[in-house]
């Protein structure tokens, strides 16, 4: 492990305060938010559009990415091999949330935290869901993590 | 002063976004331990965080809208999709405490060398095909009870604007009851989960 990650994590408020500044600097420039999730759209729609363009390009929901052009990075690999248990349940975790971030229209960032600081109803119905589920399956996996 | 500058350019985003990083970075938000422990209530870590972080940015924005400097309805608010946005909340919190990550800090979690942060990314690229190729099948969940546009919690309860400042002032009493009772939970577990214990 390097040096960095033996010096302490800052204290929660003092970097929730951070996030929160830098969260409202973004809301006075642009108007909007941050979010995480539609790079994610965006490399997804690129890696289809590739694969199979036709279907691509026909889809309802991907089409509108395609008009807007394709990510900038390429830096996905694909080298991927282990049959560990925590890389299936990262493969797991990370389809429910491919899945779920597009149909909730944003991710814990674009919605979460970006809608709740302007007080969206949006934002707080997804956040308690979020936490309810979450603390409903860790019971199933919290074992995996001691 | 006229804010929001409607600024998306390339600077502000990198901006913004380098700072979002930081700020999940030393917080040790990119860690699928701290993560995880969060729901198993041991580490109250994601909840302060993003709570301090919504109740700092939404104080910001209402001062400004109370000086003049803003003009509240240029902001994007969400719109409420209700069924979709509870599945799709609750899908990302399954996701989170399987998997470890959400979105964000998956890409924190992969510049700090996990490769695990990868494969929940390879999950991600999966699970949005998934949801496209099954976009028209969805189209009923997904425009479901849908809410007025931009509602915002002053809009549903109909709080005026001086009482908005007393429903932030209450989400920052909740908070710090919040706050409280996670660190009861934290040193009942032993406490939250420092970076040394992890580099160990």
């Amino acid at each position: 492990m390097d040096d960095r990650q033996a010096q302490n994590f800052w204290p929660p408020l003092a970097a929730g305060a951070g996030l929160g500044l830098a969260l409202l600097g973004m809301f006075l420039f642009t108007g909007h938010g941050l979010g995480a999730n539609g790079f994610f759209t965006r490399t997804a729609v690129w890696l289809s559009d590739m694969a199979n363009p036709v279907w691509a390009e026909a889809n309802a929901y991907f089409k509108p990415y395609l008009a807007k052009g394709h990510p900038l990075d390429e830096w996905i690999s694909w080298e991927i091999v282990g049959v560990a248990v925590r890389l299936v349940l990262a493969l797991g975790g990370g389809v429910l949330t491919g899945f779920g971030a597009p149909l909730a229209r944003g991710c814990t960032s674009g919605l979460g935290l970006s809608g709740g600081a302007v007080l969206a109803v949006a934002a707080f119905v997804f956040l308690i869901a979020f936490f309810a589920a979450g603390l409903l399956l860790s019971a199933l996996t919290r074992r995996l993590w001691q | 002063m006229n804010f929001p500058l409607e600024n998306s350019g390339m600077l502000a985003v990198l901006v913004a976004g380098f700072f979002f990083g930081y700020f999940l970075d030393v917080s040790g938000l990119g860690s699928p331990r701290k993560l995880t422990a969060q729901f198993t209530l041991r580490d109250w870590s994601v909840f302060k965080v993003m709570f301090t972080a919504i109740v700092v940015a939404a104080a910001g924005l209402w001062l400004f809208d109370v000086i003049g400097w803003l003009r509240f309805d240029a902001l994007k608010i969400q719109t409420t999709f209700f069924w979709a946005m509870t599945i799709g909340g609750a899908l990302l919190g399954a996701g989170m405490a399987i998997g470890g990550y959400c979105p964000g800090t998956s890409v924190v979690g992969l510049f700090t060398g996990r490769v695990d942060a990868l494969v929940f990314m390879l999950g991600m690229l999966i699970g949005t095909t998934l949801f496209a190729a099954n976009f028209k099948a969805l189209q009923g969940i997904y425009m479901a009870a849908q809410g007025p546009k931009g509602q915002t919690l002053a809009a549903l309860t109909g709080l005026p604007t001086w009482l908005i400042l007393l429903s932030l002032a209450g989400l920052a009493g909740l908070a710090f009851a919040g706050f409280r009772l996670g660190a009861w939970f934290e040193n009942r577990d032993g406490g939250a989960i420092s970076a040394k214990e992890l580099s160990e």
